[in-house]
């Protein structure tokens, strides 16, 4: 096993050192310690930076009109803080839906997010949020550069995170009349990783949505959003009808894959159930 | 390269010279001899290697060992109380709800934060606390039956030193 220290430092900027000399970031370790084992020749060889002690990452705050959730929250809290259910409730639903007791405990909003697996479970709630990563270090030593969540998956476990970069907090604009909701499929409740997620948020006003967001897990390289059914969405009177042709407009821009879990058909027929499910209930609310 | 690790297991200082890789699940079965965790899928799947740290359940076979220095990590070993076994550990014995028993150190610490967090669960609750732990023998109705037990006798007691309070 190539892992030649464990460092675990207590300042953000000890930490951002540690990463710009090459070391690799630890959070929960949920994903990162299984790959440790599983690699042959225990991947490539490095420090590990353990994020536990910097607490600055751990806060839960409002911020300037943003929810701004420190990327060391730990799903159980994103599931329980007042905060988070009062302005993005959307993130605590899919937090209460992810994996177990003992692994919500653990993983975390940051490691989520960075390990980039199109089945990231907070990541559509997030994409509908219109969330922003913030991150520090890389070449811009401690400044900060922000990116859109959208902008953010760039393709399987890849994002646009640099080495060097730490993604310290993650941003929701705050929105009053924004309703959302999320659903997400597999073989059982609990401890699967997602076949199908999808989460949708929308305004509704007079009877109209506005500001349609829709956005699917496990249906492609990343995480995404579909514009084909925000199109549909956008303007389009709360109906029967418009659900119908939303939850048709998805399909489009899925590029679901055959899989152990799943087939791409199954995938595609999940889906295509699971938005008109999220988009009734966005209007329903 | 080896590292030291000082933290408190079962109520005891410990210390000892681990690597960066290791998990507390080896730590605590090879480095301390406390077998009673088990190797399940090693996964992060199964929930066999439940232990509490600083009282909340946590995987032991997906969490590194330096990631609890300084904390307080409860295995089966340590749920006893003056010398008693634990009500839940009473409960799964009367309720016989260990099969091959391979996954019961980890339901019963799952049991004992689910209950000290919710003294009386739902049926719902009590399936998703204990929802990241799977019995092969697929013995679920006698564990649901002794989580239940276990929550009207612990109703009629105070907390355990051993159950601790949980620190965030």
């Amino acid at each position: 096993m190539p892992v030649t220290a464990f460092h675990a430092p207590s300042s953000l900027a000890d930490a951002l050192a540690l990463l710009a000399a090459g070391g690799r970031p630890v959070a929960g370790g949920t994903d990162l310690v299984v790959e440790l084992a599983a690699a042959p020749d225990g991947g490539p060889p490095g420090a590990l930076v353990s994020l536990h002690r910097l607490a600055e990452l751990r806060s839960v705050a409002v911020e300037d009109g943003d929810l701004v959730m420190g990327a060391g929250v730990t799903v159980a809290t994103l599931r329980e803080h007042p905060l988070v259910r009062e302005h993005a409730p959307v993130l605590a639903q899919a937090a209460d839906r992810f994996a177990g007791p003992q692994v919500r405990n653990a993983a975390t909003l940051g490691g989520n997010l960075c390990h980039a697996s199109p089945a990231a479970d907070l990541a559509p709630p997030l994409l509908v949020l219109d969330a922003v990563v913030v991150l520090a270090g890389g070449e811009g030593g401690e400044a900060e550069r922000r990116v859109p969540v959208d902008a953010f998956f760039v393709g399987p476990r890849r994002t646009a995170r640099l080495p060097g970069e730490l993604l310290t907090a993650v941003r929701v604009p705050l929105r009053g009349g924004r309703r959302a909701s999320f659903q997400k499929g597999g073989t059982r409740p609990s401890m699967d990783i997602s076949v199908v997620s999808v989460a949708a948020s929308a305004e509704l006003r007079d009877g109209v949505l506005r500001h349609a967001r829709i956005a699917l897990g496990a249906v492609g390289p990343t995480p995404l959003r579909s514009p084909a059914a925000e199109a549909v969405l956008e303007g389009a009177p709360a109906t029967a009808a418009t659900v119908a042709a939303a939850a048709r407009a998805v399909l489009r821009d899925a590029r679901p894959i055959d899989d152990v879990r799943a087939s791409a058909a199954y995938r595609l027929h999940l889906l295509g159930v699971l938005a008109q499910r999220v988009i009734r209930d966005v209007i329903d609310r | 390269m080896r590292q030291i690790l000082r933290l408190t297991v079962n109520g005891e200082a410990a210390e000892s010279l681990v690597a960066p890789h290791q998990s507390l699940a080896d730590f605590l079965r090879e480095d301390l001899g406390l077998t009673g965790t088990k190797h399940g899928c090693d996964l992060g799947d199964c929930g066999a290697c439940t232990v509490l740290v600083d009282g909340e359940p946590r995987l032991s076979c997906i969490t590194l060992a330096l990631e609890c220095e300084g904390r307080e990590v409860t295995t089966i070993e340590g749920v006893a109380r003056d010398g008693r076994v634990h009500p839940v550990q009473e409960a799964f014995d009367r309720c016989v709800a260990a099969q091959c028993g391979y996954c019961t150190p980890g339901l019963v610490l799952s049991c004992v934060a689910l209950l000290r967090d919710n003294p009386s669960p739902s049926e719902a609750q009590i399936r998703a606390g204990l929802s990241g732990n799977i019995c092969r023998c697929t013995g679920y109705t006698k564990i649901m039956d002794a989580v239940r037990e276990a929550a009207v006798e612990l109703a009629g007691q105070a907390p355990s030193p051993a159950e601790g309070s949980r620190r965030d």
